[in-house]
């Protein structure tokens, strides 16, 4: 008998990301991922708040509880249009998949894709 | 307000292109154990000759507070650079005290590193505001598309403060600096083992052209 266990992902669109604010994204990542799920984020973070999440990271970390997250996104792509640059949006964020440390682990990861399995607790 | 502050960090940069700062505060980031306070070490040991940054372990986070030492004078390419180093604790996005125990610390013991490690990241993490450019130091040997390696480039990008990519561990058999390169193009690498003290020449040449 093959038991079927599941897996909760959680794929946030680039229009919901672009509406909050640095910490109302990096809340609503902790939250769903200390509660088991795996968050793809269409357009992902930028460089400071993925810095600000490993540090809250941090700060939530506890024994037998949570052990932190595993991140992985893509290098930096730079802003290519005018406007971007008069703004100093010069480096966008990239497509970001969190999940809780222990339960998705990378396979593999390079330029142009990441594979990562997912582990299924009991 | 973007606008603003894009200008004023161009302007700096563009100051400090023209003024050349002949005195910088570098930290040294990298995840944990690809050899940050090995090479902290030893540019310590090259240049004043005395002291260390701190003790070397195959445990993982054995540097949990980030050390700085002061007035290091560097001469390399005809030129001298003053460096206050700091040594940072490994960059990391979980902390799993049973990865301590499976190298024979006590739980006990094992928990304290935990603990004290993440007060390391977030201290590394801290230092990033306060520094004029880094050494990211990568094991030659290990995969280079880490999330601690793609987000400290980001950050330092970001900031538009130089970065130079140290491939370390270059004693290794299985070591693949090209790896490296292939991953991060667009930076400046320069492939050493620190360990054995191989390229460390080039590696300062390096520092003085970066910066310098």
């Amino acid at each position: 008998m093959i038991l079927m266990r599941e897996v909760h992902m959680d794929l946030i669109s680039e229009e919901k990301l672009e509406n909050m604010t640095s910490m109302e994204k990096i809340r609503l990542i902790l939250d769903k991922v200390k509660n088991g799920k795996i968050v793809v984020l269409e357009s992902g973070l930028t460089p400071d708040e993925e810095v600000r999440l490993i540090e809250m990271t941090m700060t939530e970390i506890r024994v037998d509880e949570f052990s932190g997250i595993e991140i992985e996104s893509y290098p930096s792509k730079k802003g290519g249009s005018f406007l971007d640059k008069i703004f100093g949006k010069t480096l966008k964020g990239r497509m970001t998949v969190i999940g809780p440390a222990n339960q998705i682990h990378t396979i593999e990861k390079d330029k142009y894709q990441i594979s990562t399995k997912v582990s299924v607790g009991d | 307000m973007g606008f603003i502050s894009s200008f004023r960090e161009n302007l700096g940069a563009w100051i400090n292109k023209i003024f050349k700062k002949k005195r910088a505060k570098i930290g040294l980031y990298g995840p944990p154990n690809a050899g940050k306070t090995t090479l902290a070490n030893r540019i310590l040991k090259d240049w004043s000759g005395e002291g260390t940054f701190g003790t070397i372990s195959p445990i993982p986070h054995e540097t949990r507070r980030a050390i700085r030492k002061e007035g290091l004078i560097i001469n390399a390419n005809g030129s001298t650079i003053e460096l206050d180093i700091v040594d940072t604790p490994g960059m990391a996005t979980k902390i799993d005290f049973k990865e301590f125990m499976a190298f024979g610390l006590s739980e006990a013991e094992s928990k304290k590193r935990a603990k004290e490690a993440t007060e390391g990241v977030i201290e590394a993490i801290k230092w990033l505001d306060d520094l004029d450019g880094i050494l990211l130091v990568m094991d030659s040997s290990e995969d280079p598309y880490t999330q601690v390696n793609v987000t400290v480039i980001g950050n330092m990008e970001a900031r538009k403060l130089p970065l130079l990519i140290v491939a370390n561990k270059m004693d290794l058999p299985n070591a693949s600096p090209s790896r490296i390169k292939a991953a991060f193009p667009q930076h400046a690498m320069v492939q050493i083992s620190a360990l054995e003290g191989s390229n460390i020449d080039n590696l300062y040449q390096a520092i003085a052209t970066n910066f310098g």
